[in-house]
């Protein structure tokens, strides 16, 4: 197990209690602010101490209280890749990378320099100072800096949350990278449901310091029940699409997904580009056959593959359109009179579209 | 140079520059000390100690010299164990003018090392523990470095009331020419004689030079220094 937490924390009136395990490569520690995440996480890197209950990375103790054992932070061998990148502003880029490399035991030295300035970009860097880097420049020399001290487990707190839309997405596919290549697993906290929609493995559901839930990705995703502060609304399936074309004289953009066409309003962007969409559960509507004269233009035709409660009134209906796996949030009642089944062919009406444009933090929808 | 000033006021120029220069070394490590545990210790008597080191600031420089002489005189209770133990004697030697300008500096250096401590943002420290380094490495590796612009600066300010420094020299090691004669008390000591106005001219002029030259010198470490964080 990656990952084996059972701790509490009171600070002021916030209780902190949070237990579970993980074996994610990317394990996303999602919540709302001032659900307990950043405290957690501080807990496991060693900058803050638990009450009571114990810390287990990749079967080492680090925290037990019963046992009286704290590791100290230096010896954790925790990388930490905080909000605001941390960087030392004595010293340049290639310094702030081998910080950590003194401090590591000679035979646990197996980060290659090279390597990982290659996997970050940041080659051009290395001369440079801090004070001269952009945000996400920033950031990836911090990312680096953090695994070139050979972590047992890589912490990122936020690390995207004080960059623009378009930094984010310079940073995203190195953590993919990270994620798909780097032998170290990670936690990242983040309140993003398009962020953690694209990059987790794993999910922990953190609420006013209570795990929620604690899953793989894709099953913790679809569950609209899971994020009630986001709101269920933000809960939904993730497709991949280019630009087909555009249609400007009415102002629209028509987007390919393996689904089927969707009709967005106008993009600015190429014919080709790829453009990440978010199906929210809450935006799709069920229908046995076409619709008929209505507004809608996105309809994607699909066969039912699960079908889930959420609560009393509604459930979550999962889709296979083309490929693409969609769920519909719709009512029981809604489920029973058109005789829902796993198998059957349905027609999924999408009344907006979500765009997490290179899977983006802040979610723009709209509504065709 | 050396016919443009006559002999004794040579001698006071060098002593001067020797005695500030060793108040303002021997400072610096105490200093560097007490102001890390001021800013950043929680212990029993940290007010005292707060008050006890800033005394020299606002007490009349005279009290601060007859407070050495009582105390590292010859017979006073420290004094006495460091002539008979060491065989290190203050009262009356040029050592004697070196602690005395090192007090009298003690508080600006403190207190230009603790200003920068105080900015030093802690989360940095943090980082480079979760990098492997033991709070000793971070002290020297992160802390350090980073108020190196402080320890700059008071090390000027300790360098230039050194410099200057009068009340507590002369009530402590008197006026003695080679020995405890610094560039105050000379230029004093000829005012007070007939035909010395050249003398004190002079010296006068060489301590604007000494003090300009001591500020230029800081600037260009403190521009060295800036230009690092900030190119």
């Amino acid at each position: 197990m990656i990952l084996d937490i059972d701790v509490t924390r009171r600070q002021g009136n916030f209780i902190l209690d949070a237990r579970f395990q993980s074996d994610g490569r990317l394990t996303a520690l999602f919540g709302p602010s001032g659900s307990g995440k950043t405290t957690l996480v501080n807990i496991i890197g060693g900058l803050l101490r638990a009450d009571a209950g114990r810390v287990l990375v990749n079967g080492r103790t680090l925290v037990d209280t019963q046992k009286g054992i704290f590791v100290p932070i230096h010896r954790r061998r925790i990388g930490y890749v905080f909000q605001e990148a941390r960087l030392f502003p004595h010293l340049n880029v290639r310094q702030n990378l081998l910080f950590g490399r003194w401090f590591t035991p000679r035979h646990e030295r197996k980060a290659s320099f090279d390597a990982i300035v290659d996997m970050l970009g940041i080659g051009a860097l290395l001369s440079r100072w801090p004070a001269t880097l952009s945000g996400g420049e920033r950031q990836r020399a911090a990312i680096g800096r953090a695994l070139l001290a050979d972590p047992h487990l890589l912490l990122m707190d936020e690390p995207l949350a004080s960059l623009d839309e378009d930094r984010k997405a310079e940073i995203y596919p190195y953590i993919e990278r990270l994620r798909d290549e780097a032998n170290v697993p990670m936690v990242l906290v983040s309140h993003s449901v398009p962020e953690i929609a694209r990059l987790a493995t794993s999910i922990v559901v953190l609420d006013n310091g209570r795990v929620t839930a604690s899953g793989p990705a894709s099953e913790i995703v679809r569950h609209t029940r899971l994020f009630p502060h986001t709101g269920p609304g933000e809960a939904g399936a993730l497709v991949e699409t280019r630009v087909l074309r555009h249609e400007d004289a009415y102002g629209l953009t028509i987007l390919q997904a393996a689904a089927g066409p969707l009709t967005v309003s106008r993009m600015n962007l190429p014919t080709g580009a790829p453009v990440r969409v978010r199906l929210r559960a809450r935006d799709i509507m069920l229908s046995l056959g076409p619709p008929e004269g209505t507004s809608a233009l996105n309809v994607l035709p699909g066969i039912i593959t699960a079908i889930e409660a959420v609560d009393a009134a509604s459930m979550d209906v999962a889709l296979d359109c083309g490929g693409d796996a969609i769920v519909a949030n719709v009512t029981r009642k809604s489920v029973e009179r058109l005789g829902l089944k796993v198998g059957r062919e349905v027609q999924a009406i999408v009344k907006s579209v979500a765009f997490d444009r290179e899977a983006l933090g802040s979610v723009q929808a709209v509504n065709i | 140079m050396t016919d443009w000033l006559s002999p004794e006021e040579w001698m006071a120029v060098r002593l001067s520059l020797k005695v500030a220069l060793v108040a303002m070394a021997a400072s610096l490590v105490p200093g560097i000390a007490i102001a890390y545990l001021l800013e950043r210790g929680r212990f029993w008597g940290r007010q005292a100690l707060d008050v006890l080191v800033h005394l020299p600031l606002v007490l009349p420089p005279v009290v601060v010299g007859y407070a050495l002489l009582l105390g590292f005189g010859r017979r006073g209770p420290i004094g006495a164990i460091l002539a008979e133990q060491f065989g290190i004697v203050f009262a009356f030697r040029w050592t004697g003018a070196a602690l005395a300008c090192a007090i009298m500096g003690f508080p600006l250096l403190v207190r230009a090392i603790r200003l920068s401590l105080e900015m030093v943002d802690r989360k940095l420290e943090d980082a480079a523990g979760t990098l492997g380094a033991h709070s000793v490495w971070i002290f020297l590796t992160v802390t350090l470095p980073l108020i190196l612009p402080g320890i700059i600066a008071g090390m000027v300010l300790s360098f230039a009331k050194a410099m200057g420094e009068f009340g507590a020299t002369i009530t402590f090691v008197s006026n003695i020419p080679g020995e405890t004669q610094t560039l105050p008390t000379a230029i004093y000591t000829f005012t007070q004689v007939p035909g010395g106005e050249g003398g004190a001219l002079r010296l006068t002029l060489v301590s604007v030079l000494i003090s300009v030259a001591a500020l230029w010198v800081s600037e260009w470490m403190a521009r060295r220094v800036r230009r690092r964080f900030l190119a």
